[in-house]
């Protein structure tokens, strides 16, 4: 009995690290100046077969939290909040759990 | 009558717009700092153009988060004027103060040049001293000035006149060619729907004095004046 209260203490008060790789992108209806560039360039250099480039940003972020679901749920405010402009962009991000 | 000048860290017009406060409008006028609470007894605030924390991530998103945004908003909310210059529009756009997004121009360059707008909308509290299709010019100076808005917005932002500025030619006309940075209609300034807030990214606060190639910036800040003078008396 004793066991089974200090278990579930000691599991609510565990805390795992997170990693989570952010990408942004401007949403497809936008235009994307860099990746215009970028693709101008390739094909300059002669990558004639390049279609399109879209240029966007990547973010990694180390976070703690008790469960993929938390960990989750902070990862998708923070991205809706700071990360991207809802307006003009969109974003994804995979989760693993750090050290395993 | 009061201005608030906001400081946040990377600001660099904040100078200029308490100079042309100060020593060409002969206003009374105060630095508010980023970190502070409150934005004290102004009637007027502006948001300064500058690279508010470096314009990482995205210009104004970081900035969007200072403390003192929140007395901004609570400003904004109980109809005080707000008015958000170059940077200072991104941050209001950021923050969801005012409609649409601005990025990266469509040419990928920073342009410093003068431009010429055309007022579109000329019933709102910086913009009563004017008469809709009056060209005014003044500087532009910056990479992140293309306005975005969805076919949808850009409807909405028509049919409720929150269009304030557009980018024009020397002879009014609305072009591809007037158009520094690839903004959606040309737009270079737009306001909130009640017509309290409003950023643009041209900068007034730069053409306040001949000497500095234009004084058409004043008529926003005369505009102000009379406004809220005529309000003082009602």
């Amino acid at each position: 009995m004793l066991t089974a209260k200090f278990c579930a203490v000691w599991k609510e008060a565990k805390v795992l690290q997170w990693k989570a790789k952010v990408e942004v992108t401007l949403k497809k209806a936008v235009l994307d100046p860099q990746g215009a560039a970028v693709e101008n360039s390739l094909r300059a250099l002669g990558y004639d077969h390049i279609k399109q480039v879209r240029v966007g940003k990547y973010i990694e972020l180390t976070l703690d939290a008790p469960g993929r679901e938390e960990a989750s749920a902070r990862v998708e405010e923070m991205s809706r909040r700071l990360l991207s402009n809802p307006i003009i962009e969109d974003f994804s991000y995979t989760l693993q759990e750090a050290g395993a | 009558m009061k201005f608030g000048v906001i400081v946040f860290p990377g600001s660099n017009c904040d100078l200029d717009a308490y100079y042309l406060v100060r020593d060409v409008l002969k206003k009374p006028v105060e630095y508010i700092y980023y970190n502070q609470g409150s934005i004290g007894q102004n009637d007027v605030i502006i948001l300064p153009g500058g690279f508010t924390y470096g314009d990482y991530l995205r210009s104004g998103a970081i900035a969007r988060f200072s403390p003192v945004m929140s007395a901004v908003a609570d400003f904004a909310e109980r109809g005080g004027i707000v008015l958000g210059i170059c940077n200072g529009f991104q941050v209001l756009t950021e923050a969801g103060l005012l409609p649409g997004a601005l990025y990266r121009n469509n040419h990928l360059q920073f342009r410093c040049e003068q431009v010429y707008v055309r007022i579109e909308n000329d019933s709102l509290p910086l913009t009563c001293a004017t008469s809709k299709g009056d060209l005014l010019k003044m500087p532009v100076a910056h990479g992140d000035g293309n306005y975005y808005a969805s076919p949808e917005l850009l409807r909405e932002l028509e049919e409720n006149k929150q269009i304030v500025f557009r980018y024009s030619g020397q002879d009014g006309s609305v072009t591809a060619e007037a158009n520094p940075n690839g903004s959606t209609g040309n737009i270079a300034g737009v306001c909130n729907r009640r017509g309290n807030v409003t950023g643009l990214m041209p900068h007034p606060e730069r053409a306040g004095e001949s000497i500095l190639g234009s004084e058409d910036g004043l008529v926003i800040f005369n505009s102000i004046i009379s406004y809220l003078e005529n309000r003082e008396v009602v």
